[in-house]
């Protein structure tokens, strides 16, 4: 033994996981909804995701050779961005304007802010909030089965009936990974399971959101109203998969309660008084605004602060 | 009985298996000893012999420097070769005296009593003091000064820290399997000293057959009971440990008696015991030598003053070489970039790994995942306070409350994106607490 030691400070071990493996796992989880996608979509679905997913990790490759940067598309997060934009339009949207959605996640809401975990803004929701103010038209044009159709809450909004089951099985219109609930809880189990996120933000979006329908839709006792409110318009794929999105969600547990609060009513504002039948993609960009508020009145009381001297 | 804790906190790799069934071998030093003459925390102890001197084992070759300071005795009998700056396991120059073996181990006589329990407290509270026993789990605190507090009245628990929380340290898991009498002993003493006082043994649940032996022998113990303690890191913190037993909370500002207790870990309890009923100073503590690099991981009983690299040898050397040397365990130890430094009195053990994980890893930028702030035991926001620190906000770093931090370092541990949050943290610490010191 010639040469030194290495020397630290302390702790000398670290924890077995990596941004990489969280990464891994969110696109683990994700894999039922998107196959249920494509097979419920077709082959444009496939397209689509392939299409985003290149077009954010170029983005993000050419961004950091540009910027000299050191290079960050290992650990997998534009991989993710552009899974959950392309999960979050419609199949038949066209795969140039895709291309542009990933681009505009990845550098605007992303990389000229810093980079992971230095956005203020989902980058999947900002691009797909971005698409939808720019091509309206594509972005709302949904098909199922060959037939150009509305998706379940348009025609709830407009009085109609839907069945519940087909929008809890996912056979029915919408975007590619919104559609099918059971798919979505498959994969958030996983993610609970391996500790990636837990129930705070999902659970207090999805009762808030609960209550404010009860409370101010207008259909009181219709349980059938409730459970298509909450299995329709991506409401599960966004409590799930982009309100527990880290970089944009609170960092204690009391701040992500609030934040899933904030969630559920701007929601139920939205759907119900809003012109739109949907709202979970503004809400959720909303909130984001708010976090940096919620953050300053959510700071945990430290270890003692609350001590006195025993008498 | 119930698993008691505190919220947070982490489950790193135990390691423990490497060495917790190797029975306590004594271990005779070749070389010359060194003895720092600060391995407490106080002032430095003041050497009373000089170059040339012949000393025998036991002997006092330094006495204490002030009343937070402790005395230091001689493990061999020898010729003291010099008193000259040596470096210590945290890398600091410290006067050392250092002792040349004659290999007689020729001893003084020690006063030892027939019950010790019959002392009256000042003459426990004495033998105590003289022995030198300090805190021998890490910081090294004067034992007598803790258990000397303004209001002996008000002390209603004294916790015997048995959680050993730390991965791969075997030293207290063994004391309590080979002399748990004098664990109880000590502890019986400690609580006769106060007249308000309940005893708490307190094991963490990886460790059943400690929890049996001791239990069986305080059953009819009227003042000394056993409770079990979630294994879990850091659960032998002091404050978390006191938390976990007694529900009290205490903050950076104030001391465990504040909160009624009085926390010493299981070696120095022990030590307590002998001094106070052998009359034997202390000269020598379990060390655990173990990590994936050594060939042969033991427990050993050690003179004070013994080279590190004389340990390796005994346990049988490198089976790999070594990449990282700690001095205690791999979540508060100090590495060291050589094997040249002394065993002390808080040196608990020398871990060689093969491995360096800190090195193998580069930071990345932070995903906010909030896994730091829900392992912190102190709640705080680690993440959040590494970043003021990086932009040199101390004002912000304490009003978030930052020196509240106990440095136990599960931030870093689990951090997914491998940032030095506890270092950036305890630099912040270290500045808040000398500024506070320069106001008074």
């Amino acid at each position: 033994m010639n040469e030194l030691l290495n020397v630290s400070s302390s702790p000398h071990v670290r924890s077995k996981d990596t941004t990489q493996k969280i990464m891994l796992y969110v696109i683990i989880a994700l894999l039922p909804a998107t196959c249920f996608g494509i097979y419920n979509f077709g082959i444009s679905a496939l397209v689509l995701v392939l299409v985003t997913i290149a077009s954010c990790v170029a983005s993000e490759y050419i961004f950091n050779l540009i910027t000299k940067r050191k290079q960050t598309i290992n650990d997998l997060s534009a991989v993710v961005t552009g899974l959950l934009l392309a999960l979050n339009l419609p199949s038949s949207f066209p795969w140039y304007l895709a291309v542009l959605g990933g681009v505009f996640g990845i550098i605007i809401v992303k990389m000229v802010f810093g980079g992971l975990g230095q956005n203020f803004m989902n980058p999947a929701l900002g691009a797909r909030c971005f698409l939808l103010i720019s091509f309206a038209g594509y972005m709302t044009n949904f098909t199922y089965d060959g037939k150009s159709t509305a998706t379940p809450l348009a025609l709830l909004k407009a009085g109609e009936q839907v069945n519940s089951m087909d929008m809890f099985l996912g056979t029915c219109a919408g975007t590619i990974g919104e559609t099918s609930v059971i798919a979505i809880l498959i994969g958030a189990i996983f993610l609970i399971l391996m500790g990636v996120i837990d129930l705070s933000i999902p659970a207090s979006y999805i009762l808030t959101f609960a209550a404010f329908t009860l409370l101010f839709s207008g259909h009181m006792f219709d349980i059938n109203f409730l459970v298509a409110e909450l299995c329709g318009g991506g409401l599960m794929l966004g409590a799930f998969f982009m309100a527990t999105d880290y970089a944009t969600s609170p960092i204690t547990t009391k701040g992500r309660i609030i934040f899933g609060i904030c969630l559920g009513i701007l929601t139920g504002l939205f759907r119900f008084y809003g012109a739109s039948a949907e709202g979970v993609s503004y809400a959720i960009i909303f909130s984001n605004l708010l976090v940096p508020l919620i953050e300053k009145i959510s700071v945990p009381t430290a270890f003692g602060k609350g001590g006195k001297k025993h008498e | 009985m119930g698993n008691l804790t505190f919220k947070g906190g982490v489950h790193p790799f135990e390691g423990k298996e490497l060495s917790k069934d190797k029975p306590v071998k004594p271990y005779l030093p070749t070389g010359d000893l060194v003895y720092p003459l600060s391995q407490h925390i106080g002032a430095p102890a003041n050497p009373v012999v000089a170059k040339g001197d012949h000393v025998l084992a036991g002997q006092l070759i330094a006495e204490a420097g002030g009343f937070v300071s402790a005395p230091i005795y001689a493990s061999v009998s020898g010729t003291v070769k010099a008193i000259e700056p040596r470096r210590n396991a945290t890398s600091t120059m410290v006067p050392s005296i250092i002792i040349e073996n004659d290999g007689e181990y020729k001893s003084v006589e020690f006063n030892a009593v027939d019950d010790p329990f019959s002392l009256p407290r000042e003459e426990i509270l004495e033998r105590i003091k003289t022995a030198g026993i300090v805190g021998m789990g890490g910081a090294g605190f004067p034992t007598h000064v803790k258990l000397s507090p303004k209001e002996p009245d008000k002390i209603d628990y004294i916790i015997a820290n048995c959680a050993e929380c730390e991965p791969y340290l075997t030293s207290d898991y063994r004391l309590m399997l080979d002399e748990p009498e004098a664990l109880v002993g000590g502890m019986k003493l400690m609580v006769s000293l106060f007249d308000n006082a309940q005893g708490i043994i307190a094991i963490e649940d990886n460790k059943p057959d400690c929890i049996k032996l001791i239990s069986e022998l305080v059953k009819d113990e009227p003042k000394v009971c056993v409770k079990q303690v979630m294994t879990k890191y850091p659960q032998g913190s002091e404050r978390q440990m006191i938390y976990a037993t007694t529900g009290r909370e205490i903050n950076s500002s104030m001391l465990p008696a504040d909160a009624g207790c009085i926390v010493d870990n299981t070696a120095t309890i022990i030590n307590v015991f002998k001094a106070v009923k052998e009359g034997k100073p202390l000269t020598h503590r379990v060390v655990t030598v173990t990590g994936d690099a050594i060939e042969d991981p033991r427990n050993f009983d050690v003179l004070f003053g013994t080279n590190f690299a004389e340990l390796i040898e005994a346990a049988g050397g490198f089976k790999n070489e070594p990449e990282k040397i700690i001095s205690g365990g791999p979540m508060m130890g100090f590495a060291v970039f050589d094997t040249n430094f002394p065993v002390v009195k808080n040196t608990s053990s020398i871990l060689c790994l093969s491995h360096d994980e800190v090195a193998a890893t580069e930071p990345t930028a932070c995903i906010n995942c909030g896994r730091c702030v829900e392992v912190c035991p102190s709640r705080l926001i680690p993440s959040r306070l590494s970043k003021l620190m990086d932009h040199g906000d101390i004002e912000t770093f304490e009003k978030m409350n930052g020196v509240e931090c106990v440095e136990c370092g599960s931030c870093s541990f689990i951090c997914p994106a491998k940032r030095h949050l506890a270092q950036s943290i305890r630099a912040g610490r270290q500045t808040v607490l000398a500024n506070r010191r320069k106001k008074k």
